[in-house]
């Protein structure tokens, strides 16, 4: 048995590394190890209330806009406030536009590269001039940089990899295609960021993101912008973006098979009510096609094998964190989650699933289109390629939605309900991160922070494995993966890249002994 | 390789770079980018960060990111970015510190934790875990010049910010600075820094062989966080008119609602944010004052309690007229909002 360690997990948010035994070329056991721990949430406390809204963006810089409409939500529960109209969509025309941006850079620029071939682009004679730009400069810099002391850099972030035989696609034009669309793709995820900053003001970390709706009006200027950058950054997906996921599942359909994992959570994506009752895309359970209903009360969070000396498997509200670096038998800075006791996986996966059971029509649409495409039966959807393609399709989805969105804004109107921060109170806060559920809590006490805490999307994902020793989403999903070099494990990578891991939100988690208090369920 | 004076304005800070830079550099800058062999190296480490600010670095425009790291810099070694993983990710690392290369910038992004090497690790050498710390140290020790970008690495951030229950930081993260003590070490404050101050001061370093532009009394470059975001604002009219807003959403000047502008060095009203019309005092929220070292504790205040200030700090208000204005307002009860 080759016990590997890839350590770091590169190409995704944060510092992550996967240790997995490989016996007879295959994945056996395996290990999830987040590596960074900030302690942020403890920071929170005495604070004012109000700070959380911008304190929780910077817990990731991926997906802040998700941490800035749960806390907003969060302290709209302890303040006894809804949203108005205008801030409702406001706040789902700043995350879809997030959205947008972080599956591209999802899709292109963390998981590509292991699929496809950059070296294509030497072998490459056609008449685009900025290929042929990128080929000179790739050419200079292997000639360049030859017995340089900086050698293993040429042609740097691109090389070095992976190599072995049949790790990327071999097809010329597939290849440039691809490396078009990563460069094309550069400029669309930063047009989707100009949506964001329209209405946030910045990103990453909105400025606009407040209880009570948002700071930005409406206005023509904000809707000029928006929908500029829409249009183009739509037509991208529809017409490239969609073209290569097929282009890579179409490449490399045994991941298909690979990466199974068949329990999902979802929270529902996008409020259509100010009542967080309504979604664009579903809340709730699924195990396999069963789909069940979501209650928060069946959350709980397991340290066994987490580094924390304190109680486990507590409802998060209840939740009793102490950090313990050292501690015997754990290997992660991530706590285990679980529903029913059951690991979860989260994300654009769960949330199709979830949708589709829940007879989303525009989700089945889509799924039973691109399965009819690969000849496949619904449970093909349960591994790597299931994952890209579900980001694919929400990408699809949400920039027809926003459209809609767009029109129904009150132009100019307020942009938000006023609030009184209460002497105590408490509050929950649920949204859809681009990776996953994201719950936020918070009790207050003489109007400051008394307790807060968030449970995040890769904290489900990457868990260690619960107390009953069973392993989490991305350990499970790795287990099988055939591994045909122990030295380039590049088939390990794209299971774990697959779910698009976001370490710096998995790993802030309390510290401290501090009961967080019961608390409404919404 | 094509950089023309237009550019090279834009990318060191708009028309404010013309006053700044003497076209002799700017003259020089093409001729030193020519070969390609000129080229940055950047090494990239990331310890308790968010990754927005590399997030923010890719948001560049004119020139583009795919150009900058083609034509400027050679991203040697970035976490987020790079397509080699595990050992052939951190083997580039391991042979700039053994070989002992010394022809590279390293940028920190993120503090770095003190209390125990656990609380952040990148990659294992030997069998053997290696902290962020160690790494910053090792390749701090021969690196051209050292950049922390990001209020966490140029000043601690929020990863080093206190609890108020006295019990001290968690991690007991620092700055770059703080870890490698008498080190020049430019930072790049902001939380997440604009792209064109990053990359704005990279290209500065690079033009100039390693010499770093002139600084401010936090060794952040003077272009950029010279002056405050109250003497930019688009809505200083408003401030001079006695004209503010009580709620977030409302036309008029910030300051009741606890925007710090007049304590934070940063350009962003006139520069803009991803090159849209908005910016934090536009789209009405207001400056967090992320750019300065005392963010995100000013002391006990924190963030949006800007009502807190004392009649002495209005006092020095440079607009003697709105103090009474203020202090009406107060009168009326905190403004929530």
């Amino acid at each position: 048995m080759a016990k590997i360690l890839i350590d770091p997990i590169t190409r995704i948010e944060g510092h992550l590394s996967i240790e997995i035994d490989v016996q007879n070329g295959k994945v056996v056991d395996a290990s999830c190890i987040g590596d960074m721990y900030r302690g942020f949430e403890r920071i929170f406390v005495g604070r004012n209330p109000l700070d959380a809204n911008q304190l929780t963006q910077r817990i990731c810089g991926v997906c802040p806009i998700s941490h800035g409409i749960a806390s907003s939500k969060c302290l709209e529960s302890a303040f006894g406030i809804k949203p108005n109209k205008n801030g409702r969509i406001l706040r789902n025309l700043m995350i879809g536009a997030n959205y947008l941006h972080s599956h591209l850079i999802h899709f292109y620029h963390l998981a590509a590269l292991d699929y496809v071939d950059i070296t294509a682009l030497l072998k490459y004679n056609g008449g685009d001039s900025k290929i042929n730009n990128l080929k000179e400069w790739a050419k200079n810099e292997l000639d360049v940089k030859k017995n340089r002391i900086d050698a293993i850099t040429a042609v740097a972030p691109f090389l070095p990899r992976y190599e072995g035989k049949d790790f990327y696609i071999k097809d010329l034009d597939t290849n440039i295609s691809a490396i078009a669309g990563y460069v094309k793709a550069l400029e669309m995820r930063m047009k989707a960021h100009k949506m964001v900053a329209a209405v946030g003001g910045r990103t990453p970390h909105a400025i606009s993101l407040v209880a009570g709706g948002v700071s930005q009006v409406p206005n023509r200027a904000m809707i000029r912008e928006y929908k500029k950058n829409l249009k183009e950054v739509e037509k991208f997906i529809n017409e490239t973006y969609i073209e290569h996921v097929k282009a890579v599942a179409g490449a490399f359909k045994n991941y298909f098979k690979i990466g199974t994992f068949t329990n999902f959570l979802s929270y529902g994506l996008m409020d259509q009510d100010t009542e967080n009752k309504q979604f664009f895309l579903q809340r709730g359970v699924a195990y396999g096609t069963k789909l069940d209903s979501f209650d928060p009360g069946r959350i709980t969070e397991q340290v066994r094998f987490a580094r924390y000396s304190s109680g486990s498997n507590l409802h998060p509200f209840k939740g009793q964190t102490q950090g313990a670096p050292g501690k015997p038998g754990a290997y992660s800075w991530v706590k285990a989650p679980r529903y029913n006791g059951k690991p979860m996986e989260v994300g654009p996966l769960a949330r199709v699933v979830i949708s589709y059971l829940s007879d989303n029509k525009s989700v089945k649409a889509e799924v039973d289109g691109l399965l009819k495409v690969f000849n496949a039966d619904i449970s093909a959807v349960f591994s790597v390629l299931g994952r890209h393609a579900a980001r694919a399709i929400e990408a699809k989805l949400i920039a027809a939605q926003l459209w809609e969105w767009l029109d129904e804004l009150d132009v100019n109107g307020q942009p938000r309900n006023y609030f009184t921060i209460p002497d105590t109170g408490e509050g929950m806060g649920l949204a859809e991160a681009p990776r996953g559920a994201l719950g936020h809590w918070i009790v207050m006490k003489d109007k400051k922070i008394a307790n807060y805490q968030a449970v995040v999307p890769t904290t489900w994902n990457c868990s260690p494995r619960g107390d009953d020793g069973v392993k989490g989403p991305v350990e499970q999903a790795l287990i099988g993966t055939p591994i045909s070099d122990p030295k380039n494990p590049i088939e390990a990578a794209r299971v774990v890249r697959s779910f698009d891991p976001c370490l710096a939100c998995a790993v802030h988690v309390v510290e401290g002994d501090r009961e967080i208090g019961t608390f409404r369920v919404c | 390789m094509s950089l023309n004076r237009r550019d090279f304005l834009k990318l060191m800070g708009g028309t404010a770079a013309a006053f700044a830079f003497p076209s002799v550099i700017v003259q020089g800058c093409k001729r030193a980018l020519e070969k390609a062999s000129q080229r940055l190296p950047v090494i990239w480490i990331q310890g308790q960060s968010c990754s927005g600010c590399s997030v923010s670095l890719l948001n560049k425009i004119d020139p583009g990111i795919a150009s900058v790291v083609t034509e400027y810099v050679s991203l040697d070694f970035h976490q987020t970015v790079m397509a080699g993983t595990g050992d052939v990710a951190v083997s580039v690392i391991e042979e700039a510190v053994e070989k002992k290369r010394k022809d590279f910038i390293l940028v920190v992004e993120g503090s770095i934790p003190t209390k125990s090497d656990e609380y952040c690790t990148i990659g294992e050498v030997r069998g053997r875990r290696v902290g962020v710390r160690e790494w910053v140290e090792k390749l701090g020790a021969n690196a051209k010049a050292i950049v922390s970008v990001g209020s966490c690495a140029a000043f601690g951030g929020i990863p080093a910010a206190l609890p108020r229950d006295g019990s001290g930081n968690p991690t007991g993260a620092i700055s770059t600075a703080q870890l490698l003590k008498g080190k020049p070490v430019v930072n790049i404050s902001g939380c997440p820094p604009h792209p064109d101050w990053m990359v704005g001061t990279l290209l500065y370093v690079l033009l100039n062989k390693g010499e770093l532009p002139k600084l401010d009394e936090y060794n952040r470059p003077l272009l950029y966080y010279g002056k405050t975001v109250h003497e930019q604002c688009e809505r200083l009219p408003d401030y001079k008119h006695n004209h503010f807003a009580k709620h977030w959403g409302d036309e008029g000047c910030l300051y009741n609602l606890g925007c710090l502008g007049m304590d934070s060095g940063c350009d962003i009203p006139k520069r803009k944010w991803v090159g849209t019309f908005n910016s934090c005092t536009n789209c009405g929220g207001g400056c967090i004052g992320c750019t300065e070292d005392v963010f995100p504790d000013y002391g006990n205040r924190g963030i949006f309690q800007h009502l807190n200030a004392s009649r002495e700090e209005l006092n020095k208000l440079e607009h003697r007229e709105t103090i009474e204005t203020i202090l009406k307002l107060r009168d009326g009860g905190v403004i929530n909002g």
